[in-house]
């Protein structure tokens, strides 16, 4: 479903991606794991249209979308979230989904003033669908509460909440563990389970090896810019070459 | 046309040492401090005010320019500081109140007339190929040459220069090196503001001096700052040169008055074409 | 009391032209982001716009058609909204701070070039006689007053028109724009497209209000717009209103127009008691960089310390 072919990306001298390639099929819930600075968020950058690659190819559902912007990368229904929570601060945590669903017809001028009635009855859906998944990661009783005011572990919740918003055929996640709670993560993973059950692919980074170990399949793993192997979770666990990357070696 | 040229390498210099302050602050700071010409033009009527004590030429432009500098880094401390965990837009909007309350500091004390720094009219020397240059504006030529290799040097070979290239190229290098960047921002202020406090001496010795100065030069300034790369000193040395010199050779087809809409368009191209600028750094997270 | 009153009508106009052009800010600053410092260049635009083709023939300047004033205005905002579209294509897609350099230099050659080109609005000897609406109803003492109508309702109709656009699917783009434009982009939003909205529909805003000056003071010239006036005090009265609040916004033009020309009125009155013609020079003289000063301060000051403005929090949306 997503092919990276010879993937490059230097900054200013520092190779964070280099001659990667990869493939993430249809169905899965793919983990991509890797030490720090191994370059998985800048290879979600890459795909998210965030940069350009500088060489390479990136195709998704057999259409290169490498070089498009992100929001023609979303619209080809794949999306991202980020590592470092990026809430719209200013504006109440019901607005930051409520913003998510492509297609609504009050977001050009002429469907607010030319067709009230209908932008009315789509803002009706989509605000229930909005408490829906606000009730789901349980932060319904802040919904009107600016997203600036959320502790580490909301913002973390409404990254993924916006995912739920989308419906997108296939999400990448950025560590979206990092600060959530256990019991609210065990929900989370079973979550991602049933979502994944109706078609939705993923690709997972994650720190936790218990949850991608449990949760993933297969593992690819990442280091100084390119994919060292690929495996299932046994196989990561017991290839030498891991955990030398992981030690620095 | 030589003439033109030796025209535009004048203002081209006076353009440099605006813009060598500006893009420093710009890339370090993160900010487009609309205070720049204006402080020009504090700079410029400092100078002024020394000559009007008789102190003599050359200690009065480096006084001015030492003082200047206490005053960029003055605003800096009582507003900018304060307001840099906000967005480089809040700074922006700060600066330009900045600004004219400099501006109209300086009218409020010297008035809103034209003045000149001195009232002796020189004669213009002869050069090949028609040229005429006055001594005044070889000093500015030679002065601004100075002052250029002198921030090279500073730039290449000491601690303080070296980390501010750093950090006005990327952040987290200045980590790297290993100086508190409190003490960059201090003396980007002072390196910055005291050449522009030159620049504006220049400029009124060129032109005149009036409280608009400052404010006529902006855009030839930040035109010079884009086209360099925002962040490189040495991008707005060759900017400010680009821009000078268009600016004056420009005048043998239209209108001298249409000086800064020519800088404005050489902007607006380098925006659709280049908008890093020539010397500019790669592409950040936006 | 009529003096007074009078006094009060001419300010209460032209703090709703400046209102007009705080609404529009508003829309590009205060819910988009969009940092716009060339105010002053849109609001001249727009002046001599409908100077031009109001105006009946007159050798000076360009135009002179002869046009319903209420065409001259639509064209007014229509001009300025072009303008904008042209600025907004090369700068938009580039970093935030762009914008506001370009916006600075088409204000700036706006003004080069009316000051410079006299056949086209008869250079710094400006534009005069442009014709008021219902002339001649324009010698009697009401008539100021059925101006203040006038702007009063275009107000209430643009506060009307920006209150329920922002509150609507589109609005929501806009704010998340301001928030974080490239989150913005990774849910599938064309940031580009509703900056270029935003900054077009502004910027007629501006136009329109130009439009109305030139009607009501019926003289323009280059010197009007120079960026001080316009542009900067545009910016203090919106900061100190409270960005992002239409109900702050024209509160604070409000504030502003009167603090300014009420500093002036209280100069002239210094300079009319005073006997001595030597010190009511000086008060003149010092009256003009005094109050910018006193402007400035509180610009600052407001950053410093109630950076969502006087008015308070930014009400939710
Ligand atoms: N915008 C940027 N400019 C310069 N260097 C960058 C930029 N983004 C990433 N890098 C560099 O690229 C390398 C890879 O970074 P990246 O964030 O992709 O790592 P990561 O695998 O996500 O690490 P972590 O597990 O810590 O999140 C690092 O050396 C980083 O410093
Ligand atoms: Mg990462």
């Amino acid at each position: 479903m997503l092919v990276i072919k010879n993937l490059e990306k230097d900054f200013g001298g520092i190779k964070a991606i280099h001659n990667c390639s990869l493939e993430v099929k249809k169905g899965t819930i793919t983990g991509l794991i890797g030490p720090n600075g191994a370059g998985k968020t800048t290879l979600f950058n890459l795909i998210s249209g965030i940069y350009a690659p500088d060489k390479g190819e990136i195709w998704f559902n057999g259409e290169r979308i490498d070089g498009l912007k992100p929001h023609r990368i979303f619209r080809k229904r794949l999306m991202r979230t980020f590592q470092i929570s990026r809430e719209l601060q200013k504006m109440t945590v019901l607005e930051n989904l409520m913003l998510i669903p492509y297609n609504q017809d009050g977001e050009g001028l002429s469907g607010v003033w030319f067709l009230p009635g209908k932008v009315k009855k789509q803002e009706k859906n989509n605000k229930k669908r909005a408490m829906e998944v606000l009730e789901f990661i349980e932060l319904i009783h802040l919904k009107d509460e600016y997203a600036e005011n959320l502790s580490t572990g909301q913002k973390k919740l409404l990254e993924i909440a916006r995912t739920m918003m989308a419906d997108p055929e296939m999400i990448l996640l950025d560590e979206p563990g990092a600060g959530v709670n256990r019991t609210l993560m065990n929900k989370l993973v079973e979550d991602i389970k049933k979502i994944n059950a109706n078609g939705t692919t993923f690709l997972l980074i994650e720190h936790d090896m218990d949850l991608v170990m449990n949760l993933c399949d297969p593992i690819i793993v990442m280091n100084e810019g390119s994919k060292l192997t690929e495996g299932t979770a046994k196989m990561i666990k017991s290839d030498p070459r891991v955990l030398d990357a992981y030690l620095g070696v | 046309m030589p003439q033109l040229i030796i025209n535009g390498i004048i203002m081209g210099s006076i353009i440099v040492l605006g813009s060598i302050g500006l893009t420093l602050t710009y890339g370090i700071l993160n900010f487009a401090n609309f205070a720049h010409g204006d402080i020009m033009a504090a700079g410029a009527y400092l100078c002024l005010f020394f000559l009007g004590l008789n102190v003599p030429f050359v200690v009065a432009v480096i006084l001015s320019m030492c003082i200047t500098a206490g005053l960029g880094i003055l605003i800096d401390w009582c507003i900018y500081r304060k307001l840099r965990e906000k967005t480089s837009v809040v700074l922006l909007i700060a600066s330009i109140g900045a600004a004219l309350f400099l501006r109209n500091v300086v009218q409020l004390i010297f008035g809103p007339q034209l003045v000149y720094y001195s009232s002796e009219i020189q004669m213009a020397k002869k050069l090949p190929f028609g040229i005429r240059i006055k001594p005044d504006e070889i000093f500015i030529i030679a002065a601004s040459f100075l002052l250029i290799i002198a921030v090279h040097l500073f730039l290449k070979r000491s601690r303080i220069g070296k980390a501010m290239r750093a950090l006005s190229d990327n952040m987290q290098l200045a980590g790297v090196i290993g100086i508190e960047t409190e003490k960059i921002i201090f003396w980007t202020w002072g390196l910055g503001c005291a050449l522009a406090a030159a620049g504006g001496i220049f400029l009124g010795l060129e032109v005149q001096l009036r409280p608009m100065m400052g404010w006529d030069v902006l855009l030839p300034i930040f035109a010079a700052v884009i086209l360099g790369g925002i962040g490189s000193p040495y991008g707005a040395m060759a900017g400010g040169m680009i821009i000078g010199i268009s600016q004056e050779v420009s005048t043998a087809f239209i209108n001298p008055a249409y000086k800064s809409v020519v800088s404005f368009m050489i902007l607006i191209l380098v925006l659709l074409i280049k908008p890093s600028g020539i010397f500019g750094k790669k592409e950040r997270l936006a | 009391m009529s003096g007074i009153l009078s006094y009060l009508i001419t300010l209460g106009i032209m703090a709703g032209i400046f209102a007009i052009l705080t609404l529009g800010l508003n829309l590009q600053w205060g819910f988009t982001g969009l940092f716009n410092v060339g105010i002053a260049g849109f609001f001249a635009i727009g002046a001599y716009a409908t100077a031009f083709l109001t105006k009946g023939p007159s050798p000076e300047h360009l135009g002179g058609l002869g046009m319903p004033i209420f065409f001259g205005l639509l064209i007014s905002a229509v001009v300025s909204g072009l303008i904008a579209f042209l600025i907004g294509l090369p700068t938009l897609k580039l970093k935030e701070d762009y914008l506001a350099i370009a916006t600075l230099g088409i204000a700036e050659s706006i003004r080069l070039i009316f000051t410079n080109e006299a056949w086209l609005g008869n250079g710094n000897r400006g534009i005069k006689d442009i014709p008021k609406p219902w002339a001649e109803l324009s010698a009697a003492p009401y008539y100021n007053l059925l101006f203040l109508l006038i702007i009063f309702i275009i107000i209430v109709f643009i506060y009307f028109f920006i209150e329920k656009s922002i509150h609507s699917p589109w609005g929501r783009v806009l704010k998340a724009i301001r928030e974080d434009e490239l989150v913005t982009a990774s849910v599938g939003k064309n940031v580009f497209r509703y900056k270029l909205e935003s900054l077009v529909i502004g910027s007629m805003f501006m136009g329109l209000a130009g439009g109305l000056y030139s009607h009501y003071i019926s003289f323009i010239s280059p010197d009007v717009f120079h960026p001080m006036q316009f542009t900067f005090l545009v910016w203090v009265m919106l900061i100190l209103g409270g960005s992002g609040n239409n109900l702050g916004a024209i509160a604070g033009a409000f504030l502003v127009w009167a603090i300014w020309s009420g500093s002036e009125f209280l100069t002239d009155l210094l300079a009319r008691i005073s006997t001595d013609p030597k010190v009511s020079g000086m008060i003149t003289n010092i009256q003009s960089p005094l109050r910018i000063i006193l402007i400035s301060v509180i610009l600052e000051l407001v950053l410093l310390y109630r950076p969502d403005g006087i008015f308070g929090e930014k009400k939710i949306l």
